[in-house]
């Protein structure tokens, strides 16, 4: 992201003036009136019913902390989050690695596959719901959908286009057929896997929030269709924000993660 | 654990066979036509213990079909390939093979490339680390264990491959253009490391190049095919150059200019031929 020649302290300090720069005109044309008064209705260039306000969203945020009502909600969109990355993911790769090494068994299902991946998985919520019931099974079996296919394709695509060459040098060692397995196939295909780690991380957490937005008695999703229900602005940007840093929090864990797992690939270039 | 007993038996008939026999080889390929495409045609040749071999041809004339055959990769459409006198089948035991690409496991580091071909035979994983480390020692890589690949050198990652390829000891070292992606610098201070791990038990070679000079610095003898398809073995030369050899010295004895004007002059027309189609 650094540009080579903008220092890291500059870059810094012009990312937080954006963000400035924008708090401070939302904050000024939210509470400034620029019409009406003298017995008049003022008005203003952002309405708080329907943009609320800057300090009052930071208020409410430190209030969903304080009173440790948001803590329950953050816990539940993780857990299925969490849930629907590893059962989709443990899917994904045992029959990616099925369906690679059985030519046969992909070619036959291979259309079926692509019907399941074209249908958005929004549309499969509400079945879900009716299913698995108004709890976290749902919302979970919903991130499966969305986690399945990614690693199902890239397992899939790292067992086929295993490099022929080291295949043979591994062959020509004497490795057997498990150890080529084990040493070959499996990183080759893992390596695929954790470089689609963000979208698969991503769209495990999509599916839980759009699966509680539909319906549901606890989190993030939740917490925020409750608040516009009420059209209760201020609660529905607080929830956002959170939604957001907890996004960033974990997106910023898998870059952690994936750094000590693929270090062995080349630093990828920034163009 | 069938591997160990043939190398057992190997080892009692290797003096009356020769290591590598090729009997009347001839290989093809299907080609997406539908027709067959004939790679090389009656290709016949001997290696004997000790003896490193070089085979040069111009591009494209199937030196690396033929040298799959004695690996066991593939398989000849007619005639035999024999490993001290047995009929090869299946892959190739007794050989070791370094690839002309790279053929590194990118997800291990240098030592852990090297010790995995003694732990796939069932070494102790700390026994295989401390001889890996050994090897690269050998090849010049003493700190270089725990790199991985692509934080080496392109001759850096030859020398892993090689170690790689010589700790198993393999009876028979098989070499597709191993040092054809490097710069000419690092061809040659590859070309003295070869020699001298080579020189210290003189395992029989089958080595695949281009480069007619490479050949007669490296080898014993020097194999001529000619251009494809149908490729065949033209020539067989001896060379008579005293061991041990300076690749970069070698070449400026009058033998080595005799030897590469006799050898030239039958490769020529070869490599006009297998050109002369592309160039029109």
């Amino acid at each position: 992201m650094t540009g080579g020649t903008i220092g890291r302290i500059k870059l810094l300090a012009l990312q937080a003036l954006v963000a400035v720069v924008a708090l401070l005109f939302w904050h000024f044309a939210s509470t400034v009136p620029i019409g009406g008064g003298a017995g008049a209705k003022p008005w203003y260039i952002l309405p708080e019913f329907f943009f609320s306000q800057p300090l009052k969203v930071g208020e409410r945020v430190v209030e969903l902390f304080a009173t440790g009502k948001i803590w329950k909600h953050l816990w539940i969109t993780l857990l299925e989050g969490t849930l629907a990355f590893v059962i989709g993911s443990a899917l994904g790769i045992v029959l990616g690695f099925w369906f690679a090494r059985r030519p046969l068994l992909s070619a036959v299902f291979d259309p079926y596959i692509k019907m399941m991946n074209a249908l958005p998985r929004v549309i499969l919520a509400p079945i879900f719901m009716l299913w698995f019931g108004l709890g976290i099974w749902s919302k979970v079996v919903l991130g499966v959908t969305l986690v399945f296919f990614i690693v199902f394709f890239n397992v899939y695509q790292g067992v086929k286009e295993v490099n022929p060459v080291i295949l043979s040098n591994a062959r020509m060692l004497g490795m057997s057929d498990r150890q080529l397995l084990r040493h070959v196939y499996w990183p080759s295909a893992m390596s695929w896997m954790f470089s689609s780690l963000h979208t698969s991380v991503g769209f495990a957490i999509i599916g839980a929030v759009v699966g509680e937005y539909l319906g549901a008695s606890a989190g993030l999703g939740y917490l925020i269709h409750q608040y516009e229900g009420v059209f209760d602005i201020t609660g529905v940007l607080a929830g956002m924000v959170i939604l957001m840093a907890f996004v960033l929090i974990i997106d910023w864990i898998v870059t952690v993660v994936e750094r000590r797992l693929l270090k062995w690939r080349p630093p990828v270039q920034q163009s | 654990m069938a591997s160990v007993s043939s190398a057992v038996d190997a080892v009692a008939v290797e003096r009356a066979s020769p290591v590598v026999r090729l009997a009347s080889v001839d290989v093809s390929f299907p080609e997406p036509n539908g027709g067959v495409f004939k790679a090389v045609s009656d290709a016949s040749l001997d290696v004997s213990a000790h003896e490193f071999v070089a085979i040069v041809g111009p591009t494209g004339c199937g030196k690396s079909t033929l040298l799959n055959c004695a690996a066991g990769l593939l398989k000849p459409a007619t005639g035999r390939v024999e490993i001290f006198g047995a009929p090869l089948a299946g892959l190739n035991r007794n050989a070791g093979y370094l690839f002309q690409q790279d053929a590194l496991m990118p997800w291990k580091t240098a030592r852990e490339n090297v010790a995995l071909a003694l732990e796939i035979a069932g070494v102790k994983s700390s026994e295989a680390h401390e001889r890996a480390q050994a090897w690269l020692t050998r090849v010049g890589l003493k700190s270089f264990g725990d790199r991985y690949s692509h934080q080496l050198s392109g001759g850096q990652r030859k020398r892993v491959g090689l170690a790689q390829v010589l700790i198993r000891d393999p009876k028979i070292l098989l070499m597709d253009e191993p040092f054809g992606p490097l710069d000419a610098q690092t061809r040659l201070i590859m070309g003295n490391v070869l020699l001298e791990l080579w020189g210290q038990d003189k395992k029989a070679v089958m080595f695949v190049t281009h480069d007619l000079e490479e050949a007669i610095a490296l080898a014993d003898r020097v194999i001529i095919m000619s251009a494809g398809p149908e490729a065949r073995i033209i020539g067989d030369h001896r060379i008579d150059i005293a061991r041990p050899r300076d690749i970069s010295e070698v070449r400026l004895q009058p033998r080595f200019h005799d030897l590469h004007k006799l050898i030239w002059g039958q490769l020529k027309s070869e490599v006009v031929k297998a050109y002369g189609g592309e160039i029109g």
